[in-house]
């Protein structure tokens, strides 16, 4: 019997992460503890090289049997993706000499995780789905505990495993009902089986129980609840990472999960995703306010962050989509530019993790108090940043899909939301300063800057980056 | 067909009854060999359904492997089960109320349950048919070919997996002996055997 051998120039960077992965792990074996800087690099280099093979070659195509879809959606966001997690390990490196965890496993975890991603945003079959979510959730669960000797790191390893444990039951008993009422795993032929046959409550029952699955995964309310505690446990190289690349992956996934298969059904997910971003935008923007920890603040502003782009989705239109594209886009480098900061807040007795800490920032360290500033303005959403762009988009899209009342409770929380960052700014500005902080390392200052000059500058080239988002957009519908 | 439903009933009353013994017994260990009873009755009833494959899996991964390191687990740790138990009362009424909603929402499914006619299209024709190929052919066709993604896939979850435990409890400890074979066999006379006079009447 002779099978032909599947098309494998869609999944090429998908080959190289995971043969670069399985190499760096043999580096790291053979080497020892002496190898993680080269290991460091490499992986930084494969990651890179992977986004260089996504943006020169087209590659596009379903392979494996439909499992496997690359599109310009899932372009896009593999780009990003990649683009955050090299930045994260970048970031890692000052953080892993001073709190001595240098490990080499630590990058191939995070290329590996990376893989995970990758996968879930090409997945065009539950199976697909399931296994590159798990992938990347294996990964981020033994990240999160990286560091343990730490009793906090530790902790948050357990809990997020225990949790997420739940949600993938949850996900699974989803696709399984899913199954059995359509007879089907890949999403085209799901969506096929929808419009021929309708929908029945079991199907319905099988919708809920994947959004929610899905829902853990990007930390939206009422399947937050890990969140802070994760955020503020695990090493703050690892928060970074946990704050940006997943979050992209899993809003893609659950984008074209809802697009894809369950077009048919639109009125029935629309609600859900309605509710879950009405409730994250309010829960994220209220209980950010009493936080003191700025690890705990960040979650709480991821949180609601991603009630803002599912707001692009519940539209269900292709000005929605490009809405959460372009949200990702600017959710991502505002994240990345704040935990640079973040990451620079360290004296000569270790890290410090409260906002009260940044006292008086701009007498001490000007660049980088008016930096963050920029940063926590565009997280506000004020113009003429990268967040106040993202959010037109969303809201834009919301009104034009009649979905007004959602609409208005998104800008009302963003004015509650401004709030907490304007605070961080005041206490920046108008305290008396505290102590100074030690230096900040080199590769801190480039995402900093770079992230700083995103989003300052976005204006000026707004135009390509939306346009590369609504041809992203426009290859789901 | 008699001795086929006949060995059916045994196969699932005795797994059904071990099940309820397993979470009924008060000494862990005993649960624990319950379980491995329920799951050679659930093997049985693979095997009526004409997966034997399945059924040997079932036995070899989770009797052979899965729960001989329960049992080590259970006999290691010392876990005090009745301790446990203590307030375990006070969860009954949140617990009942999960229960309760569970099962009106199962109820609700249930009665709802239409099977696709592509299901019954592909219960019908197994592929392909079990008098053409044995389980394992069967399943050897596919999962080197069109499954060979997911199977791949599925192998890296499982390296990630022992990765995994491996950054996390792996410990170099200092001064530990360890054999060091190539040492061993590089030996030879000169290095192994020290040759000293010894004068009459005193030791070394």
């Amino acid at each position: 019997m002779v099978t032909e051998l599947p098309d494998l120039m869609p999944v090429l960077p998908e080959l190289l992460l995971a043969v670069g992965a399985l190499f760096l792990l043999m580096v790291g074996v053979f080497g020892g503890e002496r190898s993680t800087p080269v290991v460091t690099g490499m992986s930084v280099a494969v990651l890179t090289v992977a986004a260089v093979m996504l943006i020169a070659s087209p590659g596009e195509g379903v392979t494996f049997g439909g499992a496997f879809l690359q599109d310009g959606f899932s372009r896009y966001l593999k780009i990003l993706t990649l683009i955050g997690s090299g930045l994260a390990i970048a970031m890692s490196v000052a953080y892993a000499r001073n709190e001595h965890f240098e490990r080499f496993e630590y990058p191939v975890l995070i290329v590996l995780a990376t893989l995970g991603m990758l996968l879930m945003l090409s997945a065009n079959d539950m199976i697909a789905l399931y296994l590159g979510l798990e992938l990347q959730s294996l990964a981020l669960y033994v990240v999160a505990s990286i560091n343990r000797d730490s009793v906090r790191s530790t902790e948050a390893g357990l809990k997020y495993f225990v949790l997420g444990a739940l949600s993938s039951g949850m996900l699974l008993y989803g696709m399984s009902l899913v199954y059995g009422f359509t007879g089907q795993t890949g999403f085209g032929p799901i969506a096929a089986a929808l419009s021929a046959e309708g929908t029945s409550l079991g199907l319905t029952f099988g919708l809920v129980f994947i959004l929610a699955g899905i829902a853990f995964k990007i930390s939206a309310v009422p399947f937050h609840m890990w969140t802070p505690d994760v955020y503020e446990g695990a090493p703050t190289p690892v928060t970074a990472f946990f704050a940006a690349a997943p979050k992209i992956a899993a809003m893609g996934m659950l984008t074209r999960i809802v697009i894809d298969a369950f077009q048919p059904v639109g009125s029935d997910w629309q609600q859900i995703v309605v509710f879950v971003a009405i409730a994250s935008m309010a829960l994220g923007a209220f209980a950010a306010i009493g936080q003191r920890n700025i690890k705990r603040l960040m979650a709480y502003s991821s949180i609601s962050h991603m009630g803002y782009a599912l707001v692009g989705l519940a539209a269900g239109s292709e000005t929605g989509v490009e809405g959460v594209v372009v949200y990702l886009t600017a959710y991502m480098a505002m994240t990345l530019g704040a935990f640079a900061c973040i990451l620079a807040m360290r004296r000569k007795e270790g890290m410090v993790e409260e906002i009260d800490e940044l006292a008086g920032l701009s007498r001490n360290n000007l660049p980088m108090a008016v930096l963050l500033a920029i940063i926590l303005f565009s997280l506000a959403g004020i113009p003429p940043f990268v967040g106040f762009f993202a959010k037109f988009y969303v809201f834009r899209a919301a009104v034009e899909a009649g979905l007004y009342p959602l609409a208005v409770i998104g800008v009302l929380t963003s004015v509650v939301g401004a709030y907490y960052y304007l605070r961080i700014v005041k206490v920046m500005f108008f305290d008396d300063p505290a102590q100074k902080f030690l230096p900040m390392p080199g590769e801190l200052k480039v995402v900093l800057g770079l992230s700083g000059a995103f989003v300052l500058f976005f204006s000026v080239f707004a135009g390509p980056v939306v346009a590369l988002a609504s041809e992203a957009a426009k290859t789901l519908f | 067909m008699v001795l086929q439903a006949v060995f059916f009933y045994i196969f699932a009353g005795i797994c059904v009854a071990s099940a309820v013994m397993v979470i009924a017994s008060r000494n862990p260990v005993h649960s624990v060999l319950f379980l491995i009873l329920a799951f050679f009755n659930a093997a049985g009833l693979f095997i009526l359904l004409g997966a034997e494959f399945l059924a040997m899996l079932l036995v070899v991964v989770y009797v052979g492997a899965v729960m001989v390191l329960f049992l080590f687990v259970v006999m290691m740790l010392d876990v005090d089960f009745v301790e446990l138990r203590q307030g375990f009362l006070q969860y009954l009424p949140v617990g009942a109320l999960v229960g309760i909603i569970l099962l009106v929402e199962l109820l609700l499914g249930l009665g709802a349950w239409v099977i696709g006619p592509e299901v019954t299209a592909q219960v019908a024709t197994p592929t392909p048919a079990l008098s053409e190929a044995s389980n394992i052919q069967a399943l050897g066709e596919v999962i080197y070919t069109r499954y060979v993604y997911f199977f791949q896939v599925a192998g890296l979850v499982l390296l990630v997996a022992m990765v995994g435990a491996i950054v996390l409890t792996l410990r170099h400890k200092e001064g530990v002996r360890r054999q060091d074979v190539s040492a061993q066999v590089a030996r030879n006379k000169a290095t192994a055997i020290e040759v000293r006079k010894v004068e009459t009447g005193k030791g070394i």
